[in-house]
């Protein structure tokens, strides 16, 4: 990598911690690029994410409109806001249709909020490849809270958990049946359920069955919330913008917050190393079949290395 | 790396007709670009915004109501008085072809009448993307 390159990222690093919407877009485009670029940019920007709130539940379930109200409340309370909304990349053209920020004009205009649409580019479980980089460059950028919205997703896409502190799964009235609360995937993720549109007819019946459910916060031993909004009109935000203040709160006092972010950055590991070891064969082009592998002895060298190189990143000795 | 190109449809004005923004948005993203779609009535400030945060390469504004002549130039200096010149404008919608060349001069890189057949504007976008800056 050449100097001139480092130092055009080094500007923009900096005018991340500045606060300029000009650095923090590109920063954002560069990590979702990929490559060297991506890795030297995220090791200058040195940053941990500030609390991540995630929002996913079927497509028209009012994720993006929420989102917007949410954002109302956090700028009562004086909080610097920034939003990640994903939607899928087309499996055909790689193209992408980006419709969520549109739901949260209203804040256009207050710069101390940050919005920007990303696209899975083939990332799968609902959500970008990039966008735990970017919770990390928005965080370097001074904002307390983001929100990131998952594309509308079915029964199965529980991405979000990877990058989410809080998870809050939007549902509907009148889409499906008790049964539709006891199966696995979304219905096991949600720290809060959100039954938005509550004014539909059907508000009752969901919420008896999501009670039912008894539906429990992932890794610990508290049953899940359940709210009652109206996005479109704001009934209810507040209560749920306080809702989920008091639960991050909870979580982390319980531990439940450091065992999920472990989760996390362990995960983020294990790609790199995956990553690594795959570019380096490929960049051999492969292992000869009569190639000389004693997988005992591979093991215990590369065992050895990973202690040296990797024993001072905090990781400590003990699991 | 090729950058992938993000591109922001914009309806700026009063008027509400998006029918020709939306069918633009939906065409450019079976070209396989990423497509912003702002919503209608945005000022060009909010705009302006938009294309900085979304990074996008390209601004299209769409307009029906005859406020190009103001409205286009205005988007245009905007981008330049925030350190985003180099984000490409183009415009569409019922624009006089006397107005045309006038908005060119202002900086907005093509105008596409109504009846434009959407092929001459994914020429467009790839002829001017060799331009900008490698991501």
């Amino acid at each position: 990598m050449t100097g001139g390159e480092d130092g055009a990222l080094g500007e923009i690093v900096d005018g991340v911690r500045r606060r300029r919407p000009r650095a923090i877009g590109r920063a954002i485009s560069i990590v979702e690029a990929g490559g060297p670029r991506r890795d030297t940019l995220m090791d200058l920007i040195d940053g941990t994410p500030p609390p991540v709130v995630g929002l996913t539940g079927p497509p028209g379930a009012g994720k993006s409109t929420l989102i917007a109200a949410l954002v109302s409340a956090a700028r009562e309370a004086g909080k610097r806001v920034a939003v990640l909304a994903v939607d899928p990349s087309s499996p055909f053209s790689g193209g992408a249709l980006l419709g969520d920020r549109l739901r949260m004009t209203r804040h256009s205009g207050d710069t101390e909020v940050f919005i920007r649409s990303m696209a899975t580019r083939g990332h799968g479980g609902g959500l970008s490849a990039a966008a735990l980089e970017a919770t990390a460059i928005l965080g370097a950028a001074g904002f307390d809270t983001v929100f990131v919205e998952s594309v509308g997703v079915g029964q199965s896409e529980v991405g979000i958990m990877s990058i989410a502190d809080l998870v809050l799964v939007v549902l509907n009235p009148g889409t499906g049946d008790e049964i539709q609360t006891l199966k696995a995937g979304v219905m096991e993720i949600g720290d809060v359920y959100i039954i938005n549109k509550a004014d539909l007819a059907g508000a009752d019946d969901l919420e008896r069955a999501l009670r039912h459910a008894q539906l429990v916060i992932p890794g610990t031993e508290h049953r899940a919330e359940i709210c009652r909004t109206v996005a479109a009109d704001g009934t209810g935000v507040p209560e749920l913008y306080a809702a989920t203040g008091d639960l991050l709160a909870r979580l982390d006092e319980d531990g439940a917050l450091d065992r999920r972010r472990r989760v996390r950055v362990t995960a983020a590991w294990e790609q790199l190393a995956g990553d690594l070891l795959r570019q380096w064969l490929r960049e051999r082009g492969g292992v000869p079949p009569a190639g000389r592998v004693r997988f005992g002895e591979l093991r215990d060298r590369l065992w050895a290395l990973m202690d040296e190189v990797l024993g001072d990143t905090g990781t400590g000795g003990e699991t | 790396m090729e950058n992938t190109v993000r591109i922001l449809i914009a309806k700026p004005g009063l008027d509400g007709h998006d029918r020709g923004a939306k069918y633009i948005a939906r065409a450019l993203r079976d070209a396989g670009y990423e497509v912003i779609y702002s919503g209608i009535r945005q000022t060009p400030e909010a705009i302006v915004e938009m294309a900085i945060q979304e990074d996008v390469q390209f601004v299209g504004l769409s307009l029906l109501s005859g406020a190009h002549m103001a409205l286009f130039p205005r988007v245009v200096d905007l981008l330049r008085e925030h350190d985003a010149g180099d984000i490409v404008v183009f415009g569409g919608g019922i624009i006089p072809g006397p107005d045309v060349y006038e908005l060119q001069e202002a900086g907005v890189r093509a105008v596409f009448p109504p009846g434009t057949p959407i092929k001459k504007v994914i020429d467009f976008i790839e002829a001017t993307r060799q331009e900008l800056p490698a991501l």
